[in-house]
């Protein structure tokens, strides 16, 4: 009896110390689960924790394990204040930041405080990386404006372009602004602009009204696919022929419009960094995975996060961490973010010392209802 | 001595926050509580704040008001624009009073720019108008870019804590119950049971409409000001009507004209949520199933029933025991 107990007790004994061995550094982030955009906060936790389990099944990083855990904030301040201290009691080290671009303003507040290191996937206002502990993986507001303009004079895809944007979302007003002034450099001619608010987001009959009369070749929507879903199908039975172009929001378009409706996205064009069916490895690599998983395609904000997750895998091996309960974690993950290279799914990515991701803008055009990488005819 | 009935139940509010506060102040400054709670305590005083102040219109003066929030949002953005022009001059024992007076004012003084014509009508029309007005103001925030649009008013310097929010809600209180035991209060109260009665009486209706509604709008704007300062910035969208029906939600369920009530139901509604959070992407469906039961256990005839019952049951226990006692003393002196 003696000999049995003994042997439980150094079974477990063990146990304890390899559990102890292997540190796991949690990996924290909020975004909209519930909700109208609750698209985007699946998304990224999706795309985070595959990129996760991918890591610790290689065996982490210098023997730590990755742990992605993510709260709900309903793309509200508060609640991602909410989330992010739920996070930190759960003994989060890295913040994956807050998914939307208004709740990961206040959580910054809180990380400045903390000095930790902020790498958010999607949150693309200016401000929202002010910090010098704060990162982001996609495209900023103006950037995306003045990219979107760029692309589509450089591509000759059309000189007369109506807009339809969503004026009570600060998203949307960041690229409108930067695309009608980049518009007017490059010799785009903005034919109608049409604007509405959140309170008014389902019926854009009026605002397609007016682009028809309007007889613009192009129809730029800085806005989120929630509302695009209601345009495109409305633009479909108003018979509106001209093109459609998004940024970045209008992705998910597809799983928002639903099956059955896709051929009212046809021939949407998305300026994103990421397209699904893209031939190399990683990306091959990445969407065979997601969809195994996670049953469906997946977008750029699933990327955006699986290329936070993979950054700060790259920021831990440049900064040689060993042990997760070094006192200078924070810095020494900073200082390495400016000096990491990530070959990611969303392009080849340096970081500057403001926060900002180097990497090129393409386009994705649905084809048959899928994404499809763009080239000029 | 004998207190009143009325005294006692004041009493016991003023007993349960102020030990309340204390016993989180004290735990929080020795460091017992989670990150998660001590972030939650501003915003549960605003929203405690909130509550009260939506009680003197809707509980007090029985008229169903659907713009709190715009109040609140008109309060933030004076209150944290007086912050913002003001950060180097004063420093923040100063300036962060004096930016909730400015914010309380400006609320109050569109409490009367709407009360004046809004008033005038009663019922379902009050709250159609004011749901308007609410969004008129937001839509007006919105378009003006000196408020900072649709990316918000950014800057405002994070003044709010739980020690001076705590302060407000003893305030708030403070005034709202003694407005209860007041004249004012008894005015008030006596439009809101007959509206003719109390004209013919002599009580003028369009002041004491205009009192309570000018008064929950300065508590909403000081309520805003606390927002805006818990936040780093502010956008237009977090004060749409939705917000004003929280607020709503909130009054009913603790019961209309209850302090107490609106105290006790602004924690649960803003806790409750957050405590869910374990039921993942369910949580506001249960969070939602758990208002409805809770309303319904609240005012539906079979659980006041059933309440009333076990009420009587206990207070039977205890009448036996007191009727045994004086009889027992009738029959000595017999």
């Amino acid at each position: 009896m003696k000999k049995v107990l003994s042997m439980v007790l150094v079974l477990m004994l063990t146990c304890v110390l390899c559990a102890s061995a292997e540190q796991t550094l949690v990996i924290g982030g909020t975004g909209p689960l519930t909700g109208d955009y609750a698209t985007y906060g699946t998304s990224v936790r999706n795309g985070a924790t595959l990129a996760a389990e991918e890591i610790n099944e290689a065996g982490g990083v210098n023997g730590i394990l990755f742990d992605v855990k993510m709260e709900d904030d309903q793309a509200d301040p508060e609640k991602a204040i909410n989330g992010y201290s739920i996070l930190v009691d759960e003994g989060m080290q890295v913040s994956l930041g807050a998914v939307t671009s208004g709740a990961c303003l206040s959580l910054i507040e809180e990380a400045q405080v903390d000095g930790m290191l902020v790498i958010t996937p999607s949150a693309s206002q200016k401000e929202c990386v002010q910090y010098d502990n704060c990162f982001r993986v996609c495209f900023t507001d103006p950037m995306q404006g003045v990219y979107a303009a760029d692309f589509i004079s450089d591509n000759a895809i059309a000189t007369k372009v109506a807009i339809i944007y969503d004026k009570s979302n600060d998203y949307s007003v960041g690229i409108h602004d930067n695309f009608v002034s980049r518009a007017g450099e490059v010799g785009i001619d903005v034919v109608t602009d049409q604007a509405f608010t959140s309170q008014s987001n389902i019926d854009f009959s009026v605002q397609l009204q007016a682009v028809k009369d309007s007889g613009a070749e192009l129809v730029f929507l800085p806005i989120y696919a929630q509302e695009a879903a209601y345009i495109l199908t409305q633009a479909k039975s108003a018979g509106i022929e001209a093109t459609f172009f998004g940024c970045d929001g209008l992705d998910g378009i597809l799983t928002k419009i639903g099956e059955g409706n896709t051929d009212a996205c046809e021939g949407v064009m998305l300026l994103t960094p990421f397209a699904a069916d893209a031939q190399d490895e990683k990306t091959v690599n990445f969407t065979t995975k997601y969809k195994e998983q996670f049953g469906e395609t997946p977008d750029q904000f699933a990327a955006d996060a699986y290329d936070a997750v993979y950054a700060i895998k790259a920021a831990m091996e440049q900064a040689g961490i060993t042990d997760l309960d070094d006192p200078d974690l924070n810095e020494k993950l900073i200082s390495a973010m400016t000096e990491i290279t990530v070959e990611g799914v969303t392009g080849t990515m340096t970081w500057d010392a403001e926060g900002e991701p180097s990497k090129s803008a393409t386009a994705v055009v649905i084809k048959d209802g899928a994404y499809v990488a763009y080239s000029a005819q | 001595m004998k207190l009143k009935k009325a005294t006692v139940n004041k009493l016991i509010t003023y007993l349960m926050v102020i030990g309340m506060f204390t016993a989180i102040y004290i735990l929080n400054e020795g460091g017992y509580l989670s990150r998660q709670l001590q972030k939650m305590l501003v915003p549960i005083c605003i929203n405690i704040i909130l509550a009260i102040s939506l009680n003197i219109t809707v509980g007090f003066l029985g008229e169903l008001t659907l713009g709190h929030a715009a109040f609140m949002s008109v309060g933030a953005y004076s209150g944290c624009l007086f912050s913002i022009a003001m950060k180097e001059t004063l420093p923040m024992a100063a300036r962060f009073p004096l930016a909730m007076l400015v914010g309380g004012l400006v609320a109050a003084v569109f409490g009367i720019l709407v009360g004046i014509p809004v008033l005038r009508l009663r019922g379902d029309y009050l709250a159609i108008v004011t749901l308007a007005f609410g969004e008129i103001i937001r839509n007006v925030i919105l378009n003006i870019d000196f408020f900072g649009g649709a990316s918000g008013l950014k800057g405002t310097p994070r003044d709010s804590t739980f020690l001076i929010a705590a302060i407000v809600v003893l305030i708030t209180m403070f005034v709202a119950m003694n407005l209860q035991s007041s004249r004012h209060g008894r005015a008030i109260m006596a439009i809101r049971d007959n509206r003719i009665a109390a004209e013919s009486a002599g009580i003028n209706l369009t002041y004491y409409k205009l009192l309570a509604f000018v008064l929950a709008a300065f508590f909403a704007g000081v309520a805003g000001v606390l927002y805006g300062h818990n936040l780093a910035s502010i956008t237009p969208d977090k004060f749409d009507y939705n917000r004003s029906i929280e607020i709503l939600v909130v009054v009913v369920l603790g019961g209309l004209g209850s302090v107490r009530g609106a105290i006790i139901a602004a924690i649960i509604m803003y806790i409750l949520p957050e405590y869910l959070r374990f039921m993942k992407d369910y949580r506001m469906l249960i969070y939602s199933i758990v208002l409805i039961l809770m309303m319904l256990l609240n005012s539906s005839p079979a659980a006041i029933a059933i309440k009333t019952r076990i009420r009587e049951a206990l207070s039977g226990v205890f009448k036996k025991s007191k009727k045994t006692a004086i009889n027992g003393k009738g029959g000595s002196e017999a």
